[in-house]
């Protein structure tokens, strides 16, 4: 059986306690990068992370690109969104396709 | 093209055209299999795109009660309320096959079923925008694992058209080509030598009737 986590700064991600995920403080990337690795090898599926620390991550959360096991998904936080996570999805379609073909041509 | 560095012989020959009809169904195969993908990859970005959007949206909304509590509430009382969940979580992960290229399907579940049973703290020293959020977040916890789901999907499918589109274009034009012009090269130095001997015979022959007597000469 697996589980699922969350990782980020205390006031955006205390709320997901109650819901019975795991929730690990982080306040500095490094260790954001730390609980991230010690997740994953617990047996976590799932491991949500919010884009402000994503951001800073971004070469650890790429070792877990291509495993099937564990699933890194970057989540807002209470400072709003970033557009990390749909720019991870552009980043998926220009890896298959060749180009960014989910841009609209009026973005630039 | 560069031809391949091989002596041009007949086996060489036959032994490359039989390379060239594998990798003509190898080139097939995959582009077949690369088209497909691209339609499920597609699909899936389109709808993971929208999830993601909404998911947003929500969360914002979530994390707008949790701001109010916290500065209603001193944040050791906050930290205290969500100290021991009463919910816990468990992920049922198993893989489903697109393409040959296994995907997460993520299953929830949760210890208690019912969503007013969740709460970990008393009603009565917390502010009541907690609850909302807390329950805002509940009701979220299937689109978050569905949009994870998807999200992986995306990426995994990723890899895999990639890797596929390198093979293709590998065999459209490097290999094929390659494999083309070396059966070219030798079919046309094996004709050559056959000239040569045709020419050879027709001499040695005049050579013969010349020494027999029989020679115009």
């Amino acid at each position: 059986m697996y589980k699922a986590a969350v990782i980020g700064d205390r006031q955006s991600v205390m709320g997901f306690k109650a819901l019975g995920l795991t929730v690990k403080f982080a306040d500095t990337p490094q260790q954001a990068a730390d609980e991230l690795h010690s997740l994953a090898k617990n047996g976590h599926a799932v491991i949500y992370i919010t884009e402000q620390l994503a951001a800073s991550i971004s070469a650890d959360i790429a070792e877990y690109l291509d495993t099937p096991e564990v699933a890194v998904i970057p989540i807002p936080s209470k400072d709003g969104v970033l557009g990390i996570g749909d720019r991870e999805l552009h980043s998926a379609v220009e890896r298959a396709v060749g180009a960014d073909i989910l841009r609209s041509p009026d973005e630039n | 093209m560069a031809r391949l560095n091989v002596n041009p012989t007949r086996m060489e020959l036959s032994n490359l055209k039989r390379k060239l009809a594998t990798a003509r169904r190898g080139h097939k195969l995959l582009k077949d299999k690369r088209d497909e993908l691209m339609r499920q990859f597609l699909d899936i970005v389109k709808n993971c795109q929208l999830l993601r959007l909404e998911v947003e949206k929500e969360l914002q909304q979530a994390y707008q009660g949790f701001a109010a509590a916290s500065a209603l509430l001193p944040p050791e009382m906050l930290e205290q309320a969500f100290l021991y969940p009463k919910q816990s979580v468990e992920i049922d992960m198993s893989f489903k096959n697109v393409m040959s290229v296994s995907v997460p399907v993520y299953e929830i579940k949760t210890k208690t079923d019912d969503t007013a049973d969740i709460f970990p703290y008393s009603f009565a020293t917390t502010p009541g925008e907690l609850d909302d959020s807390v329950m805002k977040l509940s009701e979220l916890l299937q689109k978050l694992l569905k949009l994870a789901e998807m999200e992986k999907t995306v990426k995994l499918l990723a890899q895999e058209i990639e890797k596929t589109r390198r093979r293709v274009n590998a065999l459209e034009y490097v290999m094929i080509p390659q494999y083309q012009e070396t059966i070219r090269y030798i079919v046309m130095k094996l004709d050559e030598n056959e000239r040569g001997n045709t020419t050879r015979l027709m001499k040695v022959k005049d050579m013969m009737l010349q020494q027999a007597g029989y020679g115009e000469g």
